[in-house]
């Protein structure tokens, strides 16, 4: 029983390596970046462990003043993870293994890598808690520690852009989209969420076009079922 | 280690607006009876959230992140997914060297 526990919880953090590796440089931008906004280590370390959201703690940084102002800042998270609503429900169909009270503990580590190892492994295999804690627990470790390295480090980092290691959770999104690939159906999915994200994301400042990527292709799965309704699974 | 008060409110209330988005859609999902077709929308979430977060910078930034994109993705057909992203990586980063 406890080495089955220990096989999942080494199965999901192996799997889960390359983005903990990933997410690494990433927290050490974070952290160089709210030295340079004025953020002591203490902040910057506090906003990583009870925010742990990449992408609105980038946003944060871009809107912070002295005092701080709280209310933007929360609207401006509230929106940037608002996708998080509909993670949370996708996956919340794949916890079956999960007691209840365990299940809103692990999408309180919710993050777009954690929730897409989940997602993957929930497609081969029931997914264990502790194949997710394998995922979840390492990863946001990494992201803790590495904000703390950034804060202390200041801005003696170099470039990551020169590596290549800011592609990196591209790169990983990308080779992920092809697990779900199921035929015509979903590359009209994710033709029309591609379309709808780049005209958003050219026209309209913040991070909307993620919505509207994810609206984008689920109307178009709606409007495949209206046409080819006998595609429909018995 | 200092913690401004007005800082300290901003954190809170960006933790509050996180905690909310990541429980949200779990209580939901307890609370709706999702019939077949339900299932099957919802079923075009994770593809399209991944497409969504990737597009604008693997088809609207430029030549290197394109031809990452398009290497990242042939490569993850045949291979596992740390030598898919690695491969990724190198491209973007020689592309731009060179370029």
């Amino acid at each position: 029983m406890r080495q089955t526990w220990f096989d999942d919880f080494r199965g999901g953090a192996l799997a889960t390596l390359p983005l903990t590796i990933a997410v690494a440089p990433i927290g050490m931008i974070f952290g160089v970046g709210a030295a340079a906004k004025g953020l002591s280590v203490a902040e910057a370390g506090l906003m990583s462990a009870l925010v742990f959201a990449g992408g609105s703690q980038f946003v944060a940084l871009d809107l912070w003043r002295q005092p701080a102002p709280w209310l933007a800042l929360g609207l401006a998270a509230l929106l940037v993870n608002i996708r998080h609503v509909l993670l949370s429900m996708s996956l919340g169909g794949k916890l079956q293994a999960f007691p209840v009270w365990l299940r809103y503990l692990a999408m309180l580590m919710l993050a777009d890598e954690v929730w897409a190892m989940a997602e993957k492994r929930a497609m081969a295999a029931t997914l264990t808690p502790a194949w997710y804690a394998g995922i979840a627990v390492p990863f946001y470790l990494t992201w803790l520690l590495s904000t703390f390295v950034g804060v202390l480090a200041g801005s003696a980092i170099g470039d990551p852009r020169a590596l290549g290691l800011d592609f990196a959770f591209t790169a990983v999104f990308i080779a992920l989209v092809t697990g779900f690939w199921k035929g015509r159906e979903t590359g009209l999915i994710l033709a029309a969420s591609g379309l709808a994200a780049i005209l958003v994301h050219r026209l309209v400042p913040g991070a909307w076009y993620i919505a509207a990527g994810a609206a984008a292709g689920i109307a178009a799965a709606a409007v495949q079922e209206f046409l080819w309704p006998e595609e429909l699974p018995a | 280690m200092t913690l401004d008060p007005s800082a300290f409110a901003a954190i809170l209330a960006m933790a509050c607006a996180t905690v909310f988005t990541r429980l949200s859609g779990l209580y939901l999902m307890g609370r709706l009876r999702l019939g077949p077709r339900g299932s099957k929308l919802l079923g075009a979430v994770p593809p399209a959230v991944l497409m969504a977060l990737v597009a604008p910078v693997a088809l609207a930034t430029g030549l290197p992140e394109t031809a990452a994109a398009a290497v990242t993705a042939l490569a993850a057909l045949r291979l596992p997914l740390l030598a898919a992203t690695a491969l990724g990586v190198a491209t973007a980063a020689l592309m731009r060297f060179f370029l």
